[in-house]
C-alpha cells in the first residue's frame, strides 16, 4: 500500500516548479488592462466608490505611478505591483490558522476558508499586496452573470491576494496529465499576463533554465521590490539604470 | 497600622457586603448601560461585518488592536506588583494586593475580548485552539498570535488562582458571619476552609510557589503582545527594544490604574484608615520610576531610529514627531513624564493622596496613545509610498472602546459586594507581627507608623 506521502504526491503531482514573473517596467504603458484584466477573471469584489475613497479598493494588481522631473519636463513611470510570491514570505508565518501557506510550487497561498481575519498577513507584507474583504461583495445585475465559476466568491471578513491565478495552473497541469505530457513554457498565462498589450509581463516557471521568465529574469536589467528585506520575491522587475545606459550608449 | 481590633477590622471591611446605598445601583446601572451600549456596537457589528469600523488598507489594525494592548497593560498592575510586594515582602503590602489583583483579572478579561471583536470572522475564533481535529489541521506555532493565546490564557488563570488563593479564608469568614443562602455559596466558595494549621501552612505554600511563578509569566504576557508587533518587518515595529518596552509601559499603566482605583475604593468604602496616604506615596514612587523608565525607552528608541535613519523608520519617526501623528505624540509625552514625574518627585505633593491621582490620570490616556501610535502611523506608513493611508475610528470602535473602560468599574463594583476588597486575614496578620520583625529597610513604613500602633 502506498504511503500517505506517495498518495500525496500521486494525486497532486507535486513536480519541482516554481513559478515567477518578469515585469518589463521599460515596456509596461500604465494602461491597466492587467487590472481589468484580473478583476475579470479572480471574481475580485467592486468596492464602490464610497468604500474606495475610505482606502478600501481591491485590485490584486495596481498601477504604481511615479513622476521623475518638474512640469513641463516630466517622466512618469509605471510600476506594476501585485503579490511578489515571496519565497520567505512574512505573512505566512505570522497567521496563526495556515490560512496562509506556502505551496509546493512556491506560490503563497491563501485558504479563504481558513482565515478567520486577523488581517496580520496584511500588516506583515511589506508590498502592501494583500486586501480585504471589510464588506459582503455585490455586484449590479447582470455583472452577477460574469463571475468566474473556477474562483470562489470571498464573503467579509477574509484576507485575499494575488494567486498568480492559480486555476489557470491547476487546470493547465490537469491537462497535461491527464495528455501524459509535460507543461511547455507560455502554454497557459494569468489573466494579467495575458492581457498585456505590450508584453511587459512574462509568466513561466523559474526552474525550468530554457524558460522565457528565467532568462529574463537573469537580466542585467532586473532587480526585484525591497530585496533588502530578504523575502526572496518571485517577481524581476526589469529597467533601464544608469548602469545600464553607460554601457550602451 | 491603625489601631483596631480583629472585630472591628471585621466590621468594616465586610460593610460594603452587607449594606449598599443607592448611589451603588445608580453608579451600577450608568456603567452598565454604557457597557451595554458597548455590547450593542458589537451586535451592529457583528451583523455588518467588520467595514463598520474606521479601518482600511493599509491600516488594517486600529482602535481595538490599541485597546487589546492597553487592557493587558493595565493588567500588569496588579498581580505582578502584588507578586513582587509579596516576594520581596514588603509590609505595606497587605491592604493593596486585592484591589491590584482584582484590577488584573478583569482588565485581562475585558483584554481577551479585544482580539475577538478585532477578528473578520470572529465566530472562528476558536481555531487558534489547538484541539485535534479531524482533518489533522493545527494552529501554526509559529504565529505570534498563537504565542499570544497560549499567553494570556496561562495569565488568566494564574492570575485568577493568584486572587482565589488568599480570599479562602475570607470567604470563610463571610460564611460565618451570614445566614441563609448567602452561606450556603459562601460554604461552597471556601472549599470547606476551617483555619487548621495544617489549611494555613498549604495556603501559605500554594501563595509563595505562586508568588513566585506569576512573575516571569507576567513579564512574558507583555513581551509576546509586543512581538506582535516586533516579528513583523514593518518599519517602527522591528525592535529588539519592543519587549522590555512593552513590559515597562505595561506596569506604568498599571500603576497609574491601581492608584485611581485605591483613591475611589478609599472614598467609596470608607477606607481612610486601611488605604493610607503612606500606601499611595510609595506606589507613588514606584510610578515616578516607571515614568522615567518609560521615557528612557521611549528616548533610547528614538535615538536609535534616528541615527540609524533608515528612509522608511524615518517616514515614521517624522510623521509622529511633526507630521499628523505629532499632536498625539506630544500629548502622550506631557501626560506621561511631564506632568506626573514632577508632582511624583516632590515629597510633599507624592503623600497627598489627591496629588497621586492628578499624576496617574493623564498617565492612563498617555500611554492609551502610546498603543495607538504604536499601531496606527507604522501601518499608515509602509515601506512603499504608493500604499500609504489614513485611518479614522468609527463611532462602532468609538463605542465599544468606551464600553470597555466602563466594564473595568462595573466588574469592580460587582466585585466589592462579593469579595472583601482588603484581605482582612492578611491585615490582622500584618497588626499580630512584631515590630522586631519589620525590616528596617522599608522607612517610610517606620517612619509613619507610631510604635503604639503595632
Amino acid at each position: 500500500m502506498a504511503t500517505v506521502k506517495e498518495q500525496t504526491q500521486k494525486t497532486y503531482r507535486l513536480k519541482k516548479r516554481r513559478w515567477g514573473m518578469v515585469v518589463d517596467e521599460d515596456r509596461c504603458t500604465g494602461c491597466e488592462a492587467c487590472v481589468l484584466a484580473c478583476h475579470a477573471e479572480n471574481n475580485i469584489a467592486i468596492v464602490g466608490e464610497g468604500q474606495a475613497v475610505r482606502g478600501r479598493a481591491m485590485h490584486w494588481i495596481r498601477v504604481e505611478r511615479y513622476y521623475e522631473g518638474k512640469f513641463p519636463d516630466v517622466k512618469v513611470k509605471y510600476q506594476p505591483v501585485f503579490c511578489q510570491q515571496c519565497g520567505d514570505a512574512p505573512c505566512e508565518v505570522v497567521c496563526p490558522t495556515y490560512a496562509s501557506y506556502h505551496n509546493a510550487e512556491g506560490l503563497n497561498a491563501q485558504v479563504y476558508n481558513r482565515c478567520i481575519g486577523t488581517r496580520y498577513c496584511a500588516n506583515a507584507c511589506p508590498y502592501d499586496d494583500r486586501f480585504f474583504n471589510f464588506e459582503n461583495p455585490s455586484w449590479d445585475k447582470p455583472l452577477n452573470l460574469q463571475l468566474n465559476p473556477d474562483v470562489s466568491v470571498r464573503s467579509v471578513g477574509i484576507m485575499e491576494k494575488c494567486t498568480f491565478c492559480i486555476q489557470r495552473i491547476k487546470a493547465a497541469e490537469m491537462n497535461a496529465e491527464a495528455a501524459k505530457r509535460q507543461l511547455a513554457d507560455g502554454e497557459f498565462n494569468p489573466a494579467c499576463v495575458q492581457s498585456c498589450p505590450t508584453e511587459a509581463l512574462v509568466f513561466g516557471d523559474l526552474d525550468d533554465p530554457e524558460s522565457k521568465v528565467s532568462r529574463l529574469a537573469g537580466s542585467n536589467r532586473g532587480s526585484k521590490l525591497l530585496e533588502d528585506l530578504g523575502t526572496k520575491p518571485s517577481v524581476t522587475y526589469l529597467r533601464r539604470g544608469t548602469w545600464y545606459d553607460e554601457q550602451n550608449t | 497600622m491603625m489601631n483596631k481590633t480583629p472585630e472591628q477590622i471585621n466590621q468594616d471591611l465586610l460593610l460594603p457586603l452587607n449594606s449598599t446605598s443607592w448611589r451603588y445601583y445608580v453608579a451600577v446601572a450608568a456603567l452598565g448601560s454604557l457597557v451595554i451600549m458597548g455590547l450593542c456596537a458589537w451586535g451592529y457589528q457583528l451583523d455588518n461585518g467588520i467595514g463598520v469600523s474606521g479601518l482600511d488598507r493599509p491600516v488594517f489594525w486600529g482602535v481595538y488592536i490599541t485597546d487589546f494592548v492597553f487592557w493587558i497593560g493595565i493588567s500588569h498592575a496588579g498581580t505582578l506588583i502584588s507578586a513582587i510586594l509579596r516576594v520581596s515582602n514588603a509590609k505595606w503590602r497587605r491592604p493593596v494586593t486585592r484591589c491590584a489583583e482584582a484590577i488584573t483579572v478583569f482588565s485581562l478579561l475585558i483584554a481577551a475580548t479585544f482580539p475577538v471583536i478585532h477578528l473578520g470572522r470572529p465566530w472562528l475564533f476558536f481555531w487558534l485552539i489547538p484541539y485535534p481535529s479531524e482533518r489533522g489541521i493545527w494552529p501554526q506555532f509559529r504565529s505570534p498570535l498563537l504565542w499570544d493565546f497560549f499567553a494570556i490564557n496561562t495569565y488568566l488563570i494564574g492570575s485568577f488562582s493568584f486572587l482565589l488563593l488568599p480570599s479562602f479564608p475570607d470567604f470563610a469568614l463571610v460564611r460565618d458571619r451570614s445566614t441563609g443562602w448567602r452561606r450556603r455559596i459562601y460554604s461552597i466558595v471556601s472549599l470547606g476552609w476551617r483555619g487548621t494549621p495544617k489549611q494555613w501552612h498549604r495556603l501559605e505554600m500554594a501563595m509563595r510557589i505562586m508568588a513566585v511563578a506569576i512573575i516571569p509569566v507576567a513579564v512574558s504576557v507583555h513581551t509576546i503582545v509586543s512581538w506582535d508587533f516586533a516579528m513583523a518587518p514593518v518599519p517602527g515595529w522591528h525592535s529588539t527594544i519592543f519587549g522590555p518596552y512593552f513590559v515597562a509601559g505595561a506596569i506604568f499603566s498599571g500603576i497609574a490604574a491601581l492608584i485611581i482605583a485605591m483613591a475611589v475604593l478609599r472614598k467609596l468604602l470608607h477606607l481612610e484608615e486601611y488605604l493610607e496616604p503612606i500606601h499611595f506615596d510609595h506606589l507613588g514612587k514606584l510610578l515616578l520610576a516607571m515614568s522615567l523608565i518609560w521615557f528612557y525607552f521611549v528616548f533610547a528608541e528614538s535615538l536609535t531610529i534616528w541615527y540609524g535613519n533608515e528612509p522608511s523608520e524615518m517616514t515614521v519617526f517624522w510623521v509622529t514627531r511633526s507630521g499628523q501623528f505629532s499632536w498625539l505624540f506630544w500629548t502622550m509625552v506631557i501626560c506621561n513624564v511631564i506632568i506626573p514625574a514632577p508632582i511624583l518627585s516632590v515629597k510633599r505633593l507624592r503623600s497627598k493622596i489627591g496629588w497621586t491621582v492628578v499624576a496617574s490620570i493623564p498617565v492612563i490616556v498617555g500611554m492609551w496613545l502610546e498603543r495607538f501610535l504604536i499601531v496606527v502611523p507604522s501601518l499608515s506608513h509602509g515601506r512603499l509610498p504608493y500604499a500609504h493611508g489614513g485611518y479614522r475610528p468609527s463611532w462602532v470602535e468609538i463605542a465599544i472602546t468606551v464600553g470597555s473602560f466602563a466594564a473595568m468599574p462595573l466588574l469592580y463594583l460587582l466585585f466589592i459586594k462579593v469579595v472583601p476588597i482588603i484581605s482582612i486575614w492578611e491585615l490582622k496578620l500584618g497588626q499580630h507581627e512584631k515590630p522586631a520583625e519589620a525590616p528596617a529597610t522599608v522607612p517610610g513604613i517606620a517612619e509613619s507608623v507610631p510604635a503604639s500602633g503595632r
